[in-house]
C-alpha cells in the first residue's frame, strides 16, 4: 500500500523559507500570490495490514515535530 | 568527575566539547558512539555536542533524537544527571522531547557565526550558577536552525518557571522572546544554541562559556 503523508508548517509558525520562495516568486514576475508555505511529503511504502493507528504513531514519533508541524495522512493505492 | 561526549554521524563540535571537559574537569571525557546502547556507568554530565547529525535529514537533530544511545540519555537525564545539548544538541533534546519547543530556520534564512552577547537569566540553575544575576556574557553562535518556536503558554511557563537560562540581548535569529538557552523543570538539562565550549580560554577570543561547566561540574573556583 503506498501512503503519502503531507506534513505543513502550523498556521501561525513563521516560515522563512516559503517566504524566500514568495519572494524569488515575485522576482520572477508572477504577481498576485499572497503567501508561500513550503511543507514536505513522505511516500511510504507499507504492508497493506498495517492500520491507521501505525501511520498516526509515525508521524507522531518521527515524521512531523507537532509542535510546529501538522500532517495528513493519505492512502494512495 | 566522570563526563561523556555523546557523537552522532555529522556531529562536528564533538571534539571541542571533549576538549572543553578535558580543561575543566582534568579528566577526559568518554567518547561515547550514537549507535551504542548503553552510558558508562556512574556518569555525572553528558553532553551532546554541535554539529549535522545525520545531515540534518527530515528536521534538524529529528533523526539522532531516535537513535539507539538517546533512550539511554533520556533515561540517565530523568534520574537527574546533567545533559547539555549546544547547538544541534539542543536540536536534539527538543525533538527527544527534554525540552519544549522547536528550532527552526532563522528568520533572515542566512547561517549565522559570530559571536552574539547573552543576558544570564536564571543564575540559580546548576549550570548558570557562577554567573552574576543579569550578567552579559559573550558566546559565539553557528547555526542555520537556531530561531526557537514556542506557543504563548509554553513561553509564559518558561518564563514563570525561572527555565530561560539564557536570552539574546539582541535580535540574532528570530527566537521568540530571543530565547538563547531553555532548562527542563528539574534543572538538570540545559539546551542552548550559543556554544559555551567555544569560549573556553582567553585564546578563543573569550572565556565566558567556562563558568558553565565549572558550574555544572562543581570545580567553580571560590569567588
Amino acid at each position: 500500500m503506498k501512503v503519502r503523508i503531507h506534513i505543513s508548517l502550523k498556521p501561525g509558525v513563521l516560515d522563512p523559507q516559503g517566504r524566500a520562495v514568495h519572494h524569488a516568486l515575485e522576482g520572477l514576475g508572477f504577481s498576485g500570490v499572497d503567501d508561500v508555505r513550503v511543507g514536505r511529503t513522505v511516500e511510504l511504502d507499507v504492508a497493506d495490514s498495517t492500520n491507521d493507528e501505525a501511520l498516526g504513531e509515525m508521524c507522531e514519533k518521527l515524521l512531523a515535530n507537532t509542535v510546529i508541524e501538522n500532517y495528513r495522512i493519505e492512502k494512495v493505492a | 568527575m566522570k563526563t561523556a561526549v555523546v557523537t552522532f554521524p555529522g556531529s562536528n563540535c564533538d571534539r571541542d566539547m571533549q576538549v572543553a571537559l578535558r580543561d575543566v574537569t582534568g579528566r577526559d571525557p568518554h567518547k561515547v558512539w550514537h549507535g551504542d546502547a548503553d552510558l558508562p556507568d556512574g556518569l555525572d554530565f553528558i553532553a551532546l555536542p554541535g554539529g549535522f547529525s545525520y545531515g540534518d535529514y527530515l528536521r534538524s537533530g529529528a533523526m539522532a533524537a531516535n537513535s539507539p544511545i538517546m533512550r539511554s540519555v533520556i533515561a540517565a537525564a530523568e534520574r537527574g544527571v546533567p545533559v547539555l545539548g549546544v547547538c544541534n544538541g539542543f536540536q536534539v533534546l527538543t525533538e527527544a522531547r527534554l525540552l519544549p519547543g522547536a528550532l527552526m530556520r532563522n528568520a533572515g534564512q542566512n547561517f549565522i557565526c559570530r559571536t552574539v552577547s547573552l543576558k544570564v537569566e536564571n543564575t540559580q540553575s546548576l549550570f548558570t550558577g557562577g554567573y552574576a544575576s543579569d550578567e552579559e556574557i559573550h558566546v559565539p553562535v553557528a547555526h542555520h536552525d537556531g530561531n526557537f518556536f514556542a506557543d504563548e503558554d509554553t513561553l509564559d511557563r518558561l518564563e514563570g518557571d525561572g527555565r530561560v537560562a539564557f536570552r539574546y540581548t539582541e535580535k540574532v535569529n528570530g527566537s521568540r522572546r530571543d530565547i538563547a538557552g531553555i532548562l527542563n523543570p528539574a534543572g538538570n538539562v540545559l539546551g542552548m544554541m550559543p556554544h559555551p565550549e567555544r569560549a573556553i580560554e582567553s585564546d578563543h577570543g573569550g572565556s565566558d562559556g567556562r563558568r558553565l561547566f565549572e558550574s555544572a561540574l562543581g570545580v567553580l573556583a571560590p569567588a
